[in-house]
């Protein structure tokens, strides 16, 4: 895992002793909340409906056990018992108090941990996929990559008031789960003709109130000119994109107002220029940051492991679980695991401060001390020997982190929602966990099989909505809550944007409008094997619009 | 004109405050003055403005309450789940109403 250098280190160190002089100087008067505000965005606190909300940074989601524990004794100590685990890998603690930030930061940077670039205008903290580094289909280790984004991007001064804000998402598979086709910018590697590799790039992506699909502008970046090629996308972003309307901001309204190939060419003009100056990449410390990531020491084993197979065999509960969070390794006898934290009737994301805990123990037991946070709301443990999945399973189940539902309709990803944003229309976490009852059944779960499910609270689509399978969006009719349904989205490899089904449900009725849309999936499905995605692609909307809306007997659509 | 309540935020732990008759911060719904016309609204977001100048408050805003029967409600969905100082969900980790211990 990458440690800080003595840079990074002093680098942190100051920035929470300049927070806390400005949380001192702003609770004795001495700056205004209008002067205060942006400080503390860029110290990652947000005030929101109950109270402030931190959140922090977790870089390309990868933690270390040390780390792990540092957020549970924090959620203990400062915050309510718990986190939440959020869409962009980090992690947001709901009710710290100002006073108390400082000395959060400063524990915070005692495990080279922080909450910068987690708001603002500025480049964000960078995504990676959280398979990264044990994928079988990998390249090479985006993590890499993430980190020289890293640190390229903090506090670079020409990119620290961009129009509005960036998020850089890297894939090093050849599949994606990094969901980087709806990221401003959206890193892809591959191998050319010579067999080397580097990156195609894709611009323009991004869900919000203007759902839009990237555009690749260039289809191959030799990585040591990764950066200066980014830089060039930013300038031209930073420089034409708007600022006189929030809405309007984002880089995907300047690429699609510009057209993506006339911009791909400004970008091109500009990385002419600058291509080969100092942000060209040596090999060396390209090499340098690699070491960092360097996988653990692996013991020499056999991939086939009798006692698993045995446990397997004997014990159905944990078979279940292995087929839907238990991942392949790239190393013989090792396996990824997918902590789900979707237990029915739980909060998307949210894990208490014993789960950090245990996760934290039990990455050090079976995980090289290593986590994983996943954009899906979930945690991975990213190298465990497939002999130690049974007793992992089991201690997992003794706290509530064994769900198996890993891609399933259950594994929702919800936004906060009205229990706890301030921009948000309506509530997220009660729905998914009326959904989440509704399909308990495991059984029932396997056979509906692949369906992703995610749930936004307001139009600004924290939750991925747009690129669900089915999408909820909660919006306000005369002070009341209605849910507005999509179908067919995706942000995958064959990423797409959900279509709006019809008039919105109540919060009564939205359950059962999924419930239906299932049914007519299992209907109509001509295998098992045939997804609900793949399904929807092949028969339209519309005999989904039939069932939810075309007869007297259907479910009664609420007004539009 | 609706009734209306003060609310804001509390500076220094950020919690949901409503301001009473006797010009203080309650963090109850309950305790908070009912503003049943323009001139004590305006009056009481005078207030508000006085106090966030003094680092007690952020962000004050007139909220529409609902009287009823000698019970007063807030009427947005919103502004209810701000009211009960917690989101609508039960706790399954962690707890609404306070820190859980060292």
């Amino acid at each position: 895992m990458y440690r800080y250098d003595e840079f990074d280190a002093t680098f942190v160190r100051e920035r929470v002793k300049q927070f806390t002089g400005q949380v001192e100087r702003r609770l004795a008067g001495e700056i205004t909340e209008e002067q205060f505000r942006p400080l503390r965005l860029q110290n990652g606190l947000y005030l929101q409906l109950h109270a402030y909300m931190l959140r922090i940074a977790v870089p390309y989601g990868t933690l270390s056990s040390r780390q792990m524990r540092k957020l549970g004794f924090i959620a203990r100590r400062f915050d309510r018992g718990f986190g939440h685990f959020t869409t962009r890998q980090n992690i947001q603690f709901n009710w710290p108090q100002l006073d108390e930030v400082p000395a959060i930061l400063e524990h915070l940077a005692e495990v080279e941990m922080h909450a910068i670039q987690t708001s603002g205008n500025c480049i964000r903290n960078v995504t990676a996929d959280h398979y990264a580094g044990v994928a079988v289909d990998e390249i090479e280790d985006p993590r890499v990559y993430a980190e020289i984004i890293r640190q390229w991007s903090t506090l670079h001064p020409e990119f620290a008031f961009l129009p509005r804000k960036f998020k850089i998402a890297v894939t090093g598979a050849s599949s994606d789960r990094a969901a980087v086709r709806v990221h401003d910018i959206g890193l892809r590697m591959l191998k050319n003709e010579a067999g080397e590799a580097g990156f195609e790039v894709w611009v323009g992506g991004g869900l919000g109130r203007t759902p839009i699909v990237g555009t690749p502008i260039k289809s191959f970046v030799p990585k040591q000119h990764l950066l200066s090629y980014l830089e060039a996308v930013l300038r031209t972003y930073n420089q034409l994109g708007r600022r006189d309307n929030l809405y309007k901001a984002r880089i995907k309204i300047l690429v699609n107002a510009t057209g993506a190939a006339e911009f791909g060419r400004l970008v091109e003009e500009e990385w002419q220029s600058i291509k080969d100056s100092a942000l060209t990449l040596p090999a060396e410390e390209i090499e340098r940051i690699r070491q960092y990531f360097a996988l653990p020491d692996y013991e020499s084993l056999p991939d086939w492991t009798p006692e698993f197979e045995a446990s397997r065999k004997a014990n159905p509960e944990f078979a279940r679980w292995v087929q839907s969070n238990v991942k392949p390794h790239r190393a013989a006898g090792y396996a990824i695991v997918d902590i789900s934290l979707k237990p029915e009737g739980g909060a998307p994301g949210d894990a208490s401060a014993d789960q950090m805990d245990i996760v934290a123990d039990l990455a050090d037991e079976y995980s090289f001390g290593e986590v994983r946070v996943s954009h899906h709301q979930n945690l991975v443990l990213p190298h465990v020997r497939k002999q130690d999945l049974f007793a992992l399973w089991q201690r997992l189940s003794g706290a509530k982190l064994a769900t198996a539902n890993i891609g399933f309709i259950t594994d929702i990803i919800a936004c906060p929602g009205l229990d706890y944003c301030n921009l948000a229309n309506a509530r997220a976490i009660p729905v998914a966990q009326r959904i989440g009852r509704l399909f308990s059944d495991q059984k029932r779960l396997a056979e509906i099989g692949d369906l992703r499910l995610n749930i936004s609270g307001c139009i600004n689509a924290c939750g991925h909505h747009h690129v669900a399978h089915i999408g909820i969006l909660g919006v306000d009719k005369h002070g009341e809550e209605f849910y507005q349904v999509t179908l067919g989205g995706s942000s995958r490899d064959d990423a797409s944007i959900g279509k709006i089904v019809g008039p919105s449900f109540s919060t009564e009725d939205i359950a059962g409008a999924v419930e239906t849309i299932v049914n007519t999936y299992l209907a109509a499905r001509t295998a098992e094997s045939e997804r609900f995605i793949d399904t929807y692609r092949r028969i339209g909307i519309d005999p989904f619009k039939e069932a939810l809306y075309g007869n007297s007997q259907a479910r009664r659509p609420a007004a539009e | 004109m609706s009734t209306q309540m003060v609310t804001a935020n509390r500076l220094t732990d950020g919690m949901v405050v409503y301001l009473t008759e006797g010009n203080d911060w309650a963090t109850q719904f309950t305790a908070g003055a009912v503003l049943a016309d323009k001139t004590g609204a305006e009056a009481a977001m005078a207030e508000a403005d006085r106090a966030a100048g003094q680092q007690k408050i952020i962000g004050p805003y007139l909220i529409d309450v609902l009287v009823e029967g000698g019970s007063v409600k807030p009427t947005s969905t919103r502004e209810r789940i701000r009211a009960d100082r917690k989101p609508t969900i039960t706790a399954d980790v962690g707890s609404w109403t306070g820190r859980i211990g060292d």
